[in-house]
């Protein structure tokens, strides 16, 4: 197609000229900043190279998805942070969404209270800055969380204390015959609908798809407690003490409080946001459509999930899309309060210890740049399939 | 089809030409001290120090910077500038010091910044000497029944600063221990400072002169107390761009002269009045005997400008570190004829 748009370019050269000049410009620019940094680089003696990354990281890192410790190399340490950015990303898109859908439907509540604090929480959060959010629930918040040995408990299987929040550690026999079975129950689930589908379009006949999903999705997994020698035990976090003053908790795991601050500040923050895309969306479809929906007798419901969602979704989306992608890069003030993301570990400790700016840099850049434009993708892909089909 | 072939030839031609014009016009060429005539021309010294550790950079209310390494800068002015206070401050986190230093936004790098082979080697600097020996240590607090490192026990959680040889130095400390530990890394000094305070991690580690600055900043500074032990090395001194000889050289006898004018009994208030003394190489110091400045493109007195704005190394020691209690022992950065290893090659 480009192809083509170009042979129609050169039948008209007076428009060609401005293409090839801007062109020309871009490839100077490149050429020449590069080249500078190469001479300026050269003149103080500072090597080029990704080699680096091979070596040896030597230092830790708090937490780690990946088996980690100092004697791996850099770039396993930039996995690390790579795989944190990407946790506290999803954690807080899919916080941002539960939270703005809820009060983006709030907002438009017919009870004054709760249409009220919607409209209060969006103005409250919407307009301080991130950064202080992220502030307020780490330096004011979870510091103000006791000690270990004080530790607020949740029926002692989980505590909240001032160096994290302590939950049981699942232990799994036998881990990969209930992933399979969850695995099969999924693509089952699949199946029904797309029969249910059918069904329903040729013949008209209605399948309770989603009774029968709820049912292969419990009893399918449920079967292999029972059968396959699948058995899943909890190991509770117990208070250890250190020294005459100094608690931790061993067993269980440990979600450090740098990684709980950074996600509600990104998702509360956002979900400001998502919720004024979700009250433009549901607004944005004319009073028209729900009228004539209730005149021929659905449900409030089947109004919502059938009339007024799939037109307010196309509305919805792209901005949403945005939103999601500010989280993501928002995630980068992770650097002020210490929770190990790509910016701390890679373009911080690695940067320091090894000296590397330009290539270390350009790598997280290159990594930011990756991770908007598939988050791009995949909303574009799922906006198309909500967009009007004409058939 | 291959009218377009051609014009990205073309294009393809174009951006060549002006990748070698850049070529040909970006060469620089290396004078005697560039740094120095910029320095000159500019009027004042640019600095590179920390964002604030009581007696190495500091600043008090009203923006004045104070410190042994603060002095390091100001010797340097007083020589090059003939006024110690002709300095710009440029206050830098861990993080920011080499590139602040390797990118030219700074042209003296005074940080409690520790000298090792990979900074020395790899990225373009050059450490010009030590202006401090220190080590590092850990600050737990005093009711912790934490007497000695030996005391440590697995899943004890540590703060430090990212991007310094103390993160890298407490994995070697924890794993020759064979001990697990939480490894808490802030950007700043403060937050470090501001997380050990509140409990979030259990001990503070730093180099030792260090932990006793910051216990100055401490909620309660009594609760907390650093421990005997020193898990490493760390030679502390200023630190300058790597390919300009002469400002290196500037730098590295601008020190020099502090800690022997020191040696030589020479301090801020005798130094002029010493001009005439009978010892040849404290009539060097003071600029009676000799051409020494003219080395370094500067006149006879630079190093008596130094003695007498800024002090020698022990008055300067006294005033930022001693009088203000954050290491009254002078230990190893004691003169080596008094039993320290502070110890210059001579000026002559």
């Amino acid at each position: 197609m480009n192809l083509k748009n170009f042979k129609i370019d050169l039948k008209n050269k007076k428009r060609l000229i401005p293409q090839v000049l801007t062109i020309s410009f871009i490839i100077f620019v490149i050429a020449y900043f590069s080249y500078n940094a190469q001479i300026n680089m050269g003149n103080r003696g500072i090597s080029f190279g990704y080699g680096f990354l091979s070596q040896e990281a030597s230092f830790d890192i708090t937490f780690s998805m990946i088996d980690y410790d100092g004697s791996y190399s850099y770039g396993r340490a930039f996995l690390v942070g790579l795989l944190n950015t990407l946790l506290v990303s999803i954690i807080g898109i899919i916080l941002c969404t539960v939270l703005g859908v809820t009060i983006g439907i709030g907002r438009l509540s017919q009870n004054y209270l709760i249409a009220k604090a919607a409209e209060w929480y969006v103005e409250i959060f919407r307009n301080i800055p991130l950064l202080l959010q992220i502030f307020f629930w780490y330096y004011g918040a979870l510091r103000l969380l006791p000690l270990p040995e004080n530790a607020i408990s949740f029926s002692d299987i989980s505590y909240l204390t001032i160096k994290g929040w302590y939950v049981p550690k699942f232990i799994w026999t036998n881990f990969s015959i209930f992933l399979s079975s969850v695995v099969v129950s999924i693509f089952a689930i699949f199946y029904v609908f797309n029969y249910a589908k059918k069904q329903r379009e040729e013949i008209g006949k209605h399948v309770p798809a989603g009774f029968i999903s709820l049912g292969i999705i419990i009893i399918l997994p449920m079967i292999t407690f029972l059968v396959g020698g699948v058995s899943l035990n909890f190991q509770y976090p117990e208070l250890n003490q250190l020294s005459d003053t100094v608690y931790n908790f061993k067993g269980g795991v440990s979600i450090i409080p740098e990684l709980i601050s950074l996600a509600l500040a990104l998702s509360m923050y956002t979900a400001t946001f998502v919720a004024e895309n979700v009250r433009a969306g549901i607004e944005g479809v004319g009073k028209g459509q729900k009228e004539a929906a209730a005149s021929i007798g659905l449900t409030r419901g089947q109004i919502l999930k059938l009339v007024v969602m799939p037109q307010a979704l196309r509305i919805i989306i792209p901005p949403t899309t945005n939103q999601y992608l500010n989280l993501t890069k928002n995630s980068s003030l992770a650097a002020a309060i210490a929770y190990p993301d790509i910016v701390l570990v890679f373009a911080g400790t690695a940067l320091m210890q090894t000296g590397r700016a330009i290539e270390i840099i350009s790598i997280t850049m290159g990594t930011y740049l990756f991770l908007s434009l598939t988050i791009s993708v995949l909303m574009n892909s799922y906006n198309k399939k909500m967009a009007i089909k004409e058939k | 089809m291959i009218k377009s072939i051609k014009t990205w030839i073309l294009v393809g031609f174009a951006s060549l030409l002006l990748v070698a014009c850049g070529q040909s016009g970006g060469g620089a060429g290396s004078k005697k001290s560039k740094t120095l005539e910029n320095t000159k021309k500019a009027g004042f010294v640019k600095c590179g120090v920390s964002q604030g550790l009581p007696g190495f950079s500091n600043a008090d209310a009203s923006g004045n910077w104070t410190g042994i390494d603060v002095d390091v800068c100001r010797a340097v002015a007083a020589a090059v500038l003939g006024d110690a206070d002709k300095v710009k401050y440029t206050p830098l986190s861990a993080k920011e010091r080499f590139t602040a230093l390797t990118s030219g936004e700074i042209d003296v790098l005074a940080r409690n910044t520790t000298w090792t082979l990979s900074r020395d080697a790899d990225i373009g600097l050059t450490f010009v000497g030590v202006n401090f020996y220190d080590g590092q240590g850990f600050m737990v607090r005093k009711n912790s029944g934490i007497n000695s490192v030996s005391d440590f026990k697995n899943g004890i959680s540590a703060c430090t600063n990212t991007g310094t040889t103390t993160e890298l130095n407490m994995r070697d400390f924890f794993n020759s221990k064979n001990i697990s530990y939480e490894p808490i890394a802030f950007e700043k000094a403060d937050e470090v400072v501001q997380a050990y305070d509140a409990g979030r991690c259990d001990t503070y580690t730093t180099d030792k002169s260090g932990l006793a600055a910051q216990r100055t900043k401490m909620s309660n500074p009594d609760e907390h107390k650093v421990l005997p032990e020193t898990i490493s090395k760390e030679p502390l001194g200023p630190v300058v761009r790597q390919g300009d000889a002469v400002w290196e050289d500037i730098v590295r006898w601008s020190l020099n002269t502090m800690i022997e004018a020191e040696e030589y009994g020479i301090n801020s208030s005798n130094a002029s009045s010493l001009k005439d003394s009978e010892n040849p190489a404290i009539k060097r110091l003071v600029g009676s005997e000799g051409e020494l400045g003219a080395a370094f493109g500067l006149d006879n007195e630079w190093s008596l400008r130094i003695i007498e704005q800024v002090g020698n190394y022990g008055e300067s020691y006294k005033k930022h570190i001693a009088d203000t209690g954050i290491l009254p022992n002078r230990g190893p950065n004691q003169l080596w004829t008094k039993g320290g290893i502070l110890y210059v090659p001579p000026a002559r």
